[in-house]
């Protein structure tokens, strides 16, 4: 590990073929993000990741690093851009925080709280997307999918089993689940699957579970996001070694 | 009875897909295929038919389900047995397609982007169709009729109430002209199919150590810089620049695929982009129609120059009648030698063209996002790098370029590099295809060397009066007439084909609220500040365009677009707010027209939210209106 790069001015050390986030989260740098998570491929879709290298933008969990870059994080222009892209995810979705059971451990809220999101600012786009109740223990309510893909990559790299994916386009993009009736009950999923237990936002959500852990007391109640978020990046990797 | 019924129907379903699968010998990755194939012959894709992919391609339903809502042209839901799409780019707009579809739409007693009751017929809108010259154009069940009118669309309603079969319309309608207004190199160079390869062939001995002619003293280094080395430095020496509009240079991506390595059981590949999308653009379509063969020949040039063995020509979809035509031309080829085996007799130089066809989506234009879907999937533009020229058709080398470019390749393969470089200027070899359309009389394609200033094409297309003109479509430039000495090339103007002139009649706000719309539909959903960014620009240019408009709105306007240049995935998002900056800058009255507030003002506006309680009630008096203080 004898190559650097710099980031907010701080050397940071990798190794051949480390993403820049990956080696940013190792050496304790925390840069939001919703659709990447350090045990899936990366994906690069929702782009709150986005970091200057060299002066250009460019999503830090698909870059890989390489000696000598020189790359700008946390920066007012990059934080402010990221504060856009997590109220356009607000408005295009349909969040009501204070009635999510996942408040309090949803990626997303804590994003707009660890970016200063004072309001949604733009419009509210209310798309209309039925919750699926079908199945007995998992409810997806889709109206929080913010289509990271997490489920999906879960699903279909660890499980096996394929049960989401998405499909449309554009605005009209949208997460499926694989029966033909288009309901989970109608598939293998199970509360086992590793694709049960990804989503970082509200949508796929353990039934009988709700306020387990009251409010107040969830993960990102008690520490920030980038603290929790380093620290299960620790865990994650000695768990691993 | 019912019973029976619903059994012969999922036969003939389960007939169709076994046929259309075993035609793709099973191959997932044909995807794309398949569904177009199972579409054509069921009119749509209905759930019997996934159901049977399913199990004979042994995919999971998601992947089908996820391919086939991607693609504009792919229906999951009943569709008429007459699928009429109105274009929609600004050209037919400005050519009166509007009011056109709306008379047929009440002939018809349907409202766009609905099925009859009956199931006979659904009209709806759709991109640019590239029939820009000759407008407003229309696609019903994806075949083209240009040139609409009243009297045509009067027809075409006849047409569908009596259900005459399309091939018994009448033959006129289906007419496209190719309306070459100036021909140079590519549109008038006399070539026969083979020319090109022969010369190619002929400029190297057989055995690479002793050159044939002393053109090039490497020919005759015996280091294996034969044949198709050769090749490639006449490309390289033409100073071929890709013609898709990026410009990147042919000689360099041919040459990295060539040295790309190859793992076991691999090989390298060449696509042609035919996904010819940008509004305002027909020049690829033309180039198909007249010089097929100088095409595919210039895809085999490319093959034998980086030592490819099968390539794909990647037809949009909205040019699906040209498949027939195109085919034959293979087939031609094909017996003549030209592609296959064994070509012009050289033992091992085999390639083989395939025809791939879109299924409507912009994007695909993007060349990774044109690799996906050629390998039956979403069509999502990857995560670079790395390169199609390293990992592109299933991970493997490819060469990724355009109508035009391969065009120009067969003829330097012909006429060699140093005869191409000397047409042009410095930095930009070669000639341009123009597709000119919009308010001029004369529209058309216009083939003229690089350099030409676009005062000199807006005096030979007839333009009167021209205020503005969009160079290479929405995702290029607009200019105002302070600008018209500017020049084409890749040193002041880049373009990849469209030129659309404007004249003073026209307001460039609802030219680039066309514009944004476009970019809207065809954002491929995949990063956030695309897809949502495109949408709240839209409703942003729609909130002017009902009068709501503030200098709040601007200061919007502008943020976004500072969002999707540098924060989106890939071109799409950075250039959708093109047309927007460009016309605020150099028009910026037709902006102010709609600052109907000095403050901020809502977007919502009551009476519009009560048209849905007006159609519901069948009432339109003003009774039925909410009026504000300034009716």
């Amino acid at each position: 590990m004898s190559q650097t790069f710099t980031l907010d001015g701080l050397s940071i050390p990798f190794t051949e073929g480390e993403t820049i986030i990956q080696a940013a989260t190792r050496a304790g740098v925390f840069i939001p993000h919703l659709c990447y998570h350090p045990e899936f491929k990366p994906h690069g879709s929702c782009k709150l990741c986005t970091v200057k290298v060299n002066g250009r933008h460019t999503a830090s969990c698909t870059l890989r690093a390489a000696a000598g870059m020189v790359v700008e994080n946390n920066t007012e222009e990059l934080n402010a851009e990221r504060r856009a892209l997590t109220q356009m995810l607000f408005v295009e979705g349909n969040h009501f925080c204070p009635s999510c059971e996942k408040s309090g451990h949803c990626q997303l809220q804590a994003t707009a709280y660890h970016l200063g999101m004072m309001s949604p600012h733009y419009d509210h786009f209310f798309p209309d997307r039925p919750v699926d109740a079908s199945h007995p223990e998992v409810l997806l309510d889709f109206n929080r999918c913010i289509l990271c893909s997490l489920c999906v990559r879960a699903s279909r790299d660890v499980d096996g089993k394929n049960v989401f994916a998405l499909s449309g386009r554009g605005i009209r993009t949208q997460l499926i689940v694989n029966a033909k009736s288009g309901r989970l009950a109608d598939t293998d999923f199970t509360v086992d699957d590793k694709a049960a237990h990804i989503c970082p936002v509200g949508v796929i959500l353990k039934k009988r579970r709700g306020f387990a852990v009251p409010i107040g007391e969830r993960p990102y109640d008690r520490a920030p996001l980038s603290e929790t978020a380093l620290a299960e990046a620790v865990s994650a990797r000695e768990e691993g070694a | 009875m019912m019973m029976q019924a619903n059994d012969r129907q999922s036969e003939a379903v389960a007939g169709v897909v076994d046929r259309v699968v075993a035609h793709y010998r099973g191959d997932p990755s044909c995807m794309v295929q398949i569904l177009r194939e199972i579409q054509e012959a069921r009119g749509w894709i209905e759930p019997a038919a996934i159901d049977r992919l399913q199990t004979v391609l042994a995919v999971p339903r998601t992947k089908i389900e996820g391919v086939a809502g991607f693609y504009s042209f792919f229906h999951t839901r009943p569709v008429g047995r007459y699928r009429l799409l109105f274009s929609d780019n600004i050209t037919d707009r400005m050519q009166g397609s509007a009011a056109l579809l709306e008379r047929l739409c009440s002939a018809l007693w349907i409202e766009p982007g609905k099925v009859s009751e009956d199931g006979l017929v659904s009209v709806d809108r759709t991109s640019c169709t590239g029939l820009c010259d000759q407008g407003p154009g229309l696609l019903v069940n994806l075949r083209a009729i240009g040139r609409l009118t009243v009297e045509r669309i009067d027809r075409i309603v006849e047409l569908v109430r009596d259900e005459v079969p399309l091939a018994d319309w009448p033959a006129e309608f289906f007419v496209i002209e190719d309306n070459i207004r100036r021909a140079d190199i590519l549109l008038a160079t006399p070539f026969a199919p083979g020319d090109a390869l022969r010369a190619a062939q002929a400029r190297v001995p057989s055995d690479g150590l002793a050159a044939a002619n002393l053109r090039s003293w490497r020919e005759g280094l015996p280091t294996g810089l034969g044949g198709p080395a050769a090749m490639l430095d006449e490309i390289k020496r033409a100073n071929l620049r890709g013609r898709g509009g990026a410009g990147f240079m042919t000689g360099l991506k041919w040459e990295a695929c060539r040295n790309a390595p190859l793992k076991a059981g691999q090989q390298r590949f060449v696509v042609c982009n035919a996904d010819e999308g940008e509004p305002g653009t027909f020049k690829d379509r033309v180039l198909l129609t007249t010089r097929a063969d100088l095409v595919f020949e210039g895809m085999t040039v490319a093959a034998y120059a980086i030592g490819a063995q099968r390539g794909f020509l990647y037809l949009r979809g909205e040019y699906r009648y040209l498949l027939d035509d195109l085919n034959a031309v293979l087939e031609r080829r094909r017996r003549d030698g030209l592609l296959g085996s064994d070509i012009g007799g050289i033992p091992g130089a085999d390639f083989e063209i395939e025809i791939h066809v879109g299924a409507g989506a912009y994007v695909c234009g993007e060349e990774s996002a044109l690799i996906e879907s050629l390998e039956g999937k979403r069509g999502t533009p990857r995560n670079r790098p790395p390169f199609p020229v390293t990992n592109g058709y299933l991970d493997q080398p490819t060469v990724v370029n355009n109508v035009e470019t391969f065009a120009a390749a067969a003829l330097i393969a012909l006429k060699g590099g140093d005869w191409y470089a000397a047409i042009g200027t410095r930095h930009s070899a070669g000639t341009k295809l123009l597709s000119v359309a919009g308010n001029c009389s004369r529209p058309g394609i216009y083939e003229y060397p690089f350099g030409v200033s676009i005062r000199q094409v807006l005096a030979d297309c007839g333009a009167t009066d021209p205020q503005a003109v969009q160079v290479s479509g929405p995702s290029g430039v607009c200019l105002g007439d302070a600008e018209f000495d500017r020049c084409i090339g890749f040193e002041d103007i880049p373009t990849a084909g469209a030129f659309t002139v404007f004249d003073r009649s026209r307001d460039m706000f609802e030219v680039a609220r066309n514009y944004v719309h476009f970019f809207q539909h065809e954002s491929c959903g995949f990063c956030t500040p695309c897809r949502v960014g495109t949408s709240l620009l839209k409703n942003l240019m729609d909130k002017l365009h009902q009068g709501c408009g503030s200098p709040y709105d601007f200061g919007e306007i502008e943020k976004l677009n500072q969002l999707l240049q540098t924060m989106s995935h890939c071109g799409l998002g950075h250039t959708a707010c093109n047309p927007v900056l460009d016309t605020i800058a150099r028009f910026r009255p037709a902006y102010e027209r709609r600052m109907r507030q000095q403050e901020f003002a809502p977007a919502f506006d009551l009476d519009r939210a009560l048209a849905a309680a007006r159609q519901m009630t069948g009432r339109d008096d003003a009774g039925a209106h909410f009026l504000d203080q300034e009716a």
